[in-house]
C-alpha cells in the first residue's frame, strides 16, 4: 500500500544542502619580511550535486583554494564549513580524518603507488578509515567496475596506461564514498582521447548525484562542468564570461 | 589503522627495496654477533678463572718467601728467598696460637721428568702433608692420598693430577704403575679429580690437573735433594671460614714475624696472598680483553644504527610524494610515524635475529680455531636482540617524525 500524492502538487525537491562554504577566505604566505596573499577574500558556495570547475591562469591562487578546499591546508582568516562542520581552524590530525571522510582527491600526477596494485592502490583510503580487510577489498573492486576497470584490478600502475592509471584514481577517490571529489588539473597529463574518457566518467559521476569541483587552466576542460568560476589574483568571479571570452 | 595493518605496510617497504634493506640489516648483524661473541669470550674466560679459584680451594692463603713490599733496600725477588721452614707450618698448625687457621699445608715443589715406561712427561712434583687434599679443595678420582705413614716414612708412593696420568698412563690405569722421578721410582697409589680447568688453558704451568703429589719428607730426603731439606717452597693455609680468613691472615703474619724475628713488619721475609686475589689479578687483562671486544662490538652496532638512519632519511626523502599522498587521503601524522619507525624497527629485529644466529654459530666454531672458550649465554642473544630493536626504534625516530611533520601540499607539490 502506498501514498500517492495528490495530483497536481510538484513533487517536493529535495533540499540541497551547502557542501562547501567560503566565508570571506584569505591566504597569505609569508617568506622572511615578504608575505603574499594568494587569496585575497574568497566567498564561494557550492551546493550537493553541483559541478563546479574553477579555472584561472598559473599564479591565479587556484592551487592554493584548491588546497584549502581540499583540507590540505587551513585559510589565514575566515571561515570553511565543508558539509556543515567548520573545517578552518582544525589540527593536522582533525584534518587529516576531514579529508578521509568527506573529500576525494584526483590528481594531476595520479600520485599511485607504485608497488601496490590497482585494488590496493584504491583500498588505501578505507584502510585508514579502519575499514575491515575483507569489506575493503569488496568495496575497492565495486569502485575499479564503477570506472570501467573491472578487468586490471591486478595491474600495478607501471602496467596501466595514463588514462587506466587516472581511471584508478578516481575509483580511489570514490571508494570511501566522499562529500566532495577534488580534481585538480586530472586531465593536464592526459591525451586528448584519455581526456575526454576521464571527463566523460566525472559527468558519469556528476549524473550519479555526486558533487565535483574541477580546478583546471584550460577552458574545453571547464567547460565540461554545470558551473563556472574564474579565479583572478586571488578572488573569484563568478560566471567570468569576460575572462573565459578573454583567454578563447 | 591497526597496528597489524601498520605492520604489514612496514614490512612491504621494506622488502621492495631488498638489497638496501639487506646492506642495511648486515650492519646490524655484523655489530650484534659481535656482541654476542665478545659477550661469550668474557664468559668463557670468567668460568675458566673460577673453577681454577675453585680449584685452589677456598678461603685458603699461601706463604711464599721473600717479600713483595721491595720499596726499599735490596731484598730477595718473590720465593727467591729460602725463609720458610716446617718449624713454620708446625708453628701455624697450632690451634692455641691461630685459632682461626683450620689447617696448614707446607709444600716444596720443584719441576721434574716423569718416567713411565717410553712416555715422559715434565711436570710439578710436589711434597706436601696429608693436609694438602682438603686445604686445596681436592678429591681424589681413584686409589688413595698419601697418608701419615707416608710421611713418617719416606715412602716414594705419590698421586697423580688427571692431566699428568693421561699423559702417561693413556691407556692403563695409573694405579699400583711405578713412575720414575729423579732415578726414584715412585708407586702411584691415586689420581687426583678433575678440577674442570680447562686444559687449553693458555697458563699450563699452572694447569692444577698437571702434578705430582709426594710425600713431602720423600721429596726433601730422597727426590729434591738441594741444600736445606727443611726449606719450604709456600705453606698453604686454610682458614675456618671465609670470614675468618682476615683473622688468619693476622695469625700467620703475627706468628711468622715472630718466629722469624723480625719486629718492623715492612721488613718481612715472607709474603701472605690469598690465591683469589692472585688469580683476580691475573684476570683483569681477561676483562680488558672483553671490554675491548664489547667496545669494538658496540662501536660496529651504533655504526650499524646510524645505517638504519641512514636509508630511513633517503627513504623519507625517497618517498616524499608518498608520504603526500597518504596523508592526503587520511592518515594521521601518528599512523606515518608509526609506519616509519615500524620499518626501522622491522630492519633492526631482522638484523638482531641474523646477528644473533651468526653469533651463536661464531661461538660453536671459532673454539675450535683460536683455543679459547666462549660460554653461549641466552641472556646475551636475548639482549642484542633487545638491543638491535632499540637501535631500529632510537635510529628510526628522527626520520619518521620528518615524515610525520611533513606538510601534506609540500609532500605533494614536490616532482
Amino acid at each position: 500500500m502506498t501514498m500517492t500524492p495528490p495530483l497536481g502538487t510538484p513533487p517536493v525537491a529535495p533540499e540541497r544542502e551547502a557542501v562547501i562554504e567560503l566565508e570571506n577566505v584569505t591566504k597569505v604566505y609569508r617568506t622572511g619580511s615578504l608575505s603574499v596573499a594568494a587569496l585575497r577574500g574568497v566567498t564561494l558556495s557550492i551546493n550537493e550535486g553541483e559541478y563546479v570547475a574553477i579555472i584561472g591562469p598559473s599564479g591565479s591562487g587556484k592551487s592554493t583554494l584548491m588546497h584549502i578546499l581540499g583540507c590540505l591546508d587551513i585559510p589565514t582568516s575566515g571561515g570553511y564549513q565543508l558539509a556543515g562542520e567548520d573545517v578552518s581552524r582544525m589540527s593536522e590530525t582533525a584534518l587529516a580524518e576531514v579529508r578521509n571522510r568527506r573529500i576525494g582527491f584526483v590528481f594531476q600526477q595520479f600520485n599511485l603507488l607504485p608497488s601496490m596494485t590497482a585494488w590496493q592502490n584504491v583500498e588505501l583510503p578505507l584502510s585508514y578509515a579502519g575499514v575491515p580487510r575483507r569489506e575493503r577489498k569488496e568495496r575497492a573492486l565495486e569502485a575499479l567496475a564503477r570506472v570501467g576497470l573491472a578487468g586490471r584490478v591486478q595491474h600495478r600502475p607501471g602496467e596501466l596506461s595514463g588514462g587506466q592509471q587516472q581511471r584508478v584514481a578516481v575509483a580511489r577517490a570514490l571508494v570511501t564514498e566522499p562529500d566532495l571529489i577534488l580534481a585538480d588539473e586530472p586531465t593536464g597529463n592526459l591525451d586528448s582521447v584519455s581526456a575526454a574518457d576521464v571527463l566523460g566518467l566525472m559527468g558519469d559521476l556528476y549524473a550519479a548525484g555526486r558533487t565535483l569541483v574541477l580546478i583546471t587552466h584550460d577552458v574545453e576542460v571547464a567547460s565540461a562542468a554545470n558551473r563556472v568560476v574564474g579565479i583572478r589574483d586571488g578572488l573569484l568571479t563568478e560566471n567570468d564570461t569576460r575572462y573565459l571570452e578573454s583567454v578563447r | 589503522m591497526s597496528w597489524l595493518e601498520t605492520l604489514r605496510t612496514g614490512v612491504n617497504g621494506v622488502r621492495s627495496r631488498g638489497l638496501r634493506s639487506f646492506l642495511t640489516v648486515l650492519g646490524i648483524l655484523i655489530g650484534i654477533a659481535g656482541v654476542i661473541v665478545a659477550v661469550g669470550l668474557g664468559e668463557g674466560a670468567s668460568s675458566q678463572v673460577t673453577s681454577e679459584i675453585n680449584a685452589l680451594g677456598s678461603n685458603v692463603l699461601t706463604i711464599t718467601p721473600g717479600s713483595s713490599t721491595s720499596s726499599s733496600g735490596i731484598r730477595g725477588a718473590l720465593g727467591s728467598a729460602s725463609t720458610l721452614t716446617m718449624d713454620d707450618a708446625t708453628a701455624l698448625s697450632s690451634p692455641v696460637a691461630a685459632p682461626d687457621i683450620k689447617a696448614v699445608a707446607p709444600i716444596t715443589s720443584n719441576t721434574e721428568v716423569l718416567t713411565a715406561g717410553s712416555q715422559t712427561a715434565t711436570t710439578s712434583v710436589q711434597g706436601t702433608t696429608p693436609a694438602w687434599l682438603p686445604v686445596r679443595g681436592r678429591t681424589l678420582a681413584e686409589g688413595r692420598f698419601i697418608g701419615k705413614q707416608d710421611i713418617n716414612e719416606h715412602t716414594a708412593v705419590g698421586v697423580l693430577g688427571a692431566t699428568t696420568a693421561s699423559e702417561l698412563f693413556s691407556r692403563s690405569d695409573p694405579v699400583g704403575q711405578t713412575v720414575d722421578v729423579n732415578g726414584v721410582p715412585v708407586t702411584i697409589v691415586g689420581v687426583l679429580a678433575s678440577t674442570g680447568a680447562s686444559s687449553s688453558s693458555s697458563s699450563s704451568s699452572s694447569n692444577p690437573d698437571d702434578t705430582l703429589i709426594i710425600p713431602i719428607t720423600t721429596g726433601a730426603e730422597r727426590i729434591f735433594g738441594g741444600t736445606s731439606r727443611n726449606t719450604l717452597s709456600s705453606i698453604a693455609v686454610q682458614a675456618k671460614s671465609s670470614a675468618d680468613l682476615t683473622g688468619a691472615y693476622q695469625e700467620a703474619d703475627h706468628l711468622l714475624l715472630q718466629l722469624h724475628g723480625i719486629t718492623n713488619p715492612t721488613q718481612a721475609d715472607f709474603t701472605i696472598t690469598s690465591e683469589a686475589s692472585l688469580i683476580a689479578a691475573n684476570t683483569s687483562v681477561d676483562h680488558t680483553l672483553t671490554i675491548l671486544l664489547g667496545g669494538i662490538a658496540a662501536i660496529s652496532l651504533i655504526v650499524g644504527g646510524i645505517g638504519v638512519m641512514n636509508i630511513m632519511l633517503v627513504s623519507v626523502t625517497e618517498r616524499i610524494r608518498e608520504i603526500g599522498l597518504r596523508k592526503a587521503l587520511g592518515a594521521t601524522p601518528r599512523v606515518i610515524r608509526r609506519q616509519f619507525l615500524i620499518e626501522a624497527s622491522v630492519l633492526g629485529v631482522v638484523g638482531g635475529i641474523l646477528g644473533v644466529v651468526a653469533g651463536i654459530l661464531c661461538v660453536a666454531y671459532l673454539p675450535g680455531l683460536i683455543g679459547d672458550p666462549i660460554s653461549t649465554s641466552p641472556t646475551a642473544a636475548v639482549g642484542a636482540l633487545a638491543i638491535a630493536l632499540a637501535i631500529g626504534v632510537l635510529f628510526g625516530v628522527y626520520p619518521a617524525s620528518r615524515a610525520a611533520s611533513l606538510a601534506p601540499i609540500d609532500a605533494l607539490r614536490t616532482e
